[in-house]
């Protein structure tokens, strides 16, 4: 057992000190950057509409970036949770799965066929091919007579995401388009606008919040089917419940950020190593530490080797490796 | 009358036939036990009375209601079911996995109600794993962890309660403190229990009423000193007994057996 004192500390105060590790790190993404700025031309950014290049910047180009990652993480977070619960699969993940392959996939179709689509087009082609991707999957899997077992749903998952980035990489080098499409799929959260954020804000909120809805749900689901149809669940309603948001939540990530794999594998264990299994606690936890994580990965994407951007999935994966390797080797609280 | 009844019972795996026009009533505020070799279909039988697994003709009616049609969440407040070895808890610590007991009584938020948080104290008490309350299931001895399930399934506060097994994987003394929780409630609560056993001299002692079970269909029914006899037990299992009287309980026992042969 991980540190039988951390699991003893109250629930309210856990999630407390997350909340306010994601708005320190909130604040101190704003801080740092390429461009020059300390706290006071933040607060002015924020608390007056002073017209001066600093404010402007801030307001343009770092706020909507970083309200972005915050989004982007929560959503990835909550959506590897569901996933990993809903499966009963402790290594299921969006990339996994052919989500984030499939809506890859997508994204170059769109830059081949439709390169002047608008970005509410390209953030319904991210879900149409997460969805396309989940569902070769799940598809695939269940061909077998018994159902798909854990280790059928990553095999197909694999070799269903592989085939989809293949289609990807070939449609960009047949079109000549491989850098646009790059630039969508491998971009991280360079250039975001307000209008992006706008757009994509009250979904990944929604989509999380109906996900804290179902948590209870969830845990039911992740002990066993035949247990949930006994607590009386509604087993086929929750579930395609759950696959729906999942689609939308990384759909929705894919769009602003492309691929970032091992996000959501990666937190959610983060968080069952601290607060257990019940997806009650799980679920707003993988929230706040998704964002936590993701702002201060994006923070350090953008300074470690300022005015150049490093790609933040490599933050991610170096940052996040260790404490996951960590914790593999910890048990934890997690899967056993 | 009696509350749960099913009749001309169909059910198939693929096209293989796993229970064949099956008819039974479960008595009331009874313990019946199901008894059968591996393969009869008893947890099938269990599974689909239960609603756990669809049936594919006949008919299995609760309270003059088919349960098919009835909303599961309200079936689910009559009947509680302990699958066969239920699958590991994660790291749900024993309040919380016990704390879902009350699902079916809860609304759409699942804000525990002061019920809620007696039956589940009721549940861990009888079933004296209080103790364990902040224990991650998981860490628990098998018999400690079983009686966690069973306190879940007390949550649940229903008339009847199915388990499949429930015995399976404990040693000796600790099977017979389940089954004697098992008859605790029975006697005290009126609760209604349906269970698969294994051990024949377990069915004899508990069971008010035996089911026994051989290809997917019901050979006899009836108190244990009908249905552990020497005859009733070479159709069901093959075997030749050798059946006493416990000196204790006064039930039927079965001292020793061979396999029948050239049959």
């Amino acid at each position: 057992m991980l540190n039988y004192r951390i699991q003893r500390i109250p629930y309210s105060i856990k999630l407390g000190v997350s909340v306010i590790l994601m708005i320190v790190l909130f604040g101190m993404a704003l801080v740092f950057g390429a461009a020059d700025t300390n706290v006071r031309d933040v607060l002015s950014a924020i608390f007056t509409t002073a017209p001066n290049d600093q404010a402007i910047m801030l307001r343009e180009i770092r706020f909507p970036r970083e309200v972005a990652a915050a989004l982007v993480g929560a959503a990835l977070a909550v959506s590897g949770a569901i996933i990993q619960g809903m499966t009963r699969n402790p290594l299921a993940d969006p990339g996994l799965l052919g989500l984030t392959a499939g809506a890859n996939a997508a994204l170059a179709i769109m830059v081949a066929f439709w390169p002047s689509v608008n970005y509410f087009g390209v953030m319904l082609t991210c879900f149409i091919g997460a969805a396309v991707g989940a569902i070769l999957v799940f598809g695939f899997s269940s061909f077998h007579p018994e159902g798909f077992t854990s280790l059928r749903i990553i095999l197909a998952g694999a070799t269903i995401s592989a085939f989809l980035y293949a289609i990807a990489e070939g449609i960009g080098i047949y079109f000549k388009i491989s850098q646009q499409v790059s630039m969508w799929t491998a971009g991280g959260m360079i250039g975001t606008t307000w209008n992006q954020v706008s757009l994509i804000a009250p979904i990944v909120l929604i989509g999380v919040a109906i996900s804290l809805m179902c948590s209870r749900q969830l845990t039911i689901l992740s002990l066993s089917e035949e247990m949930a149809v006994g607590l009386g669940q509604r087993i086929r309603l929750i579930k395609s419940i759950l696959f729906v948001l999942v689609i939308i939540l990384t759909g929705a990530s894919v769009a602003l950020v492309g691929n970032l794999a091992f996000f959501g594998l990666m937190v959610p264990h983060i968080v069952r190593s601290v607060v257990g299994t019940d997806y009650r606690f799980v679920l707003p936890m993988s929230a706040i530490v998704g964002a936590a994580f993701m702002l201060l990965a994006d923070t350090v994407a953008r300074t470690i080797n300022a005015p150049y951007e490093t790609p933040v999935a490599a933050v991610v994966a170096i940052m996040g490796l260790p404490f996951f390797l960590y914790i593999v080797r910890k048990g934890g609280r997690s899967f056993t | 009358m009696v509350r749960l009844q099913a009749k001309d019972l169909q059910i198939r795996y693929g096209d293989r036939m796993i229970v064949d026009e099956l008819s039974i009533s479960i008595p009331d505020e009874q313990i019946t036990v199901i008894i059968g070799s591996n393969g009869c279909g008893k947890s099938t039988l269990l599974k689909a009375l239960t609603r756990i697994i669809p049936h594919q003709s006949g008919s299995i009616v609760l309270d003059g209601e088919s349960i098919v049609k009835e909303p599961t969440k309200r079936l689910a407040r009559k009947i509680a079911v302990l699958p066969q070895t239920p699958e590991s808890a994660g790291a749900l610590t024993v309040g919380e996995l016990v704390s879902y007991g009350r699902f079916p009584h809860q609304n759409r938020f699942g804000q525990l109600t002061k019920r809620d948080l007696e039956m589940i104290d009721w549940a861990l008490d009888v079933t004296g794993t209080k103790f364990f309350k902040s224990h991650p299931v998981d860490s628990l001895s098998g018999g400690q962890r079983q009686r966690v399930w069973i306190a879940m399934a007390l949550a649940q506060e229903t008339d009847m309660i199915f388990l499949d097994e429930p015995t399976t994987y404990l040693d000796m003394a600790h099977q017979l403190e389940i089954l004697e929780l098992l008859q605790r409630l029975n006697a005290t609560e009126k609760r209604t229990i349906v269970m698969v056993l294994h051990d024949l001299n377990h069915a004899a002692r508990f069971a008010d009423y035996i089911i026994g079970m051989k290809f997917g269909k019901i050979v006899k029914t009836g108190p244990s000193e009908e249905i552990i006899t020497k005859p009733v037990l070479r159709e069901l299992f093959q075997i030749d007994a050798e059946i006493g009287e416990d000196p204790r309980t006064g039930k039927p026992i079965c001292i020793t057996y061979n396999l029948v042969r050239g049959e």
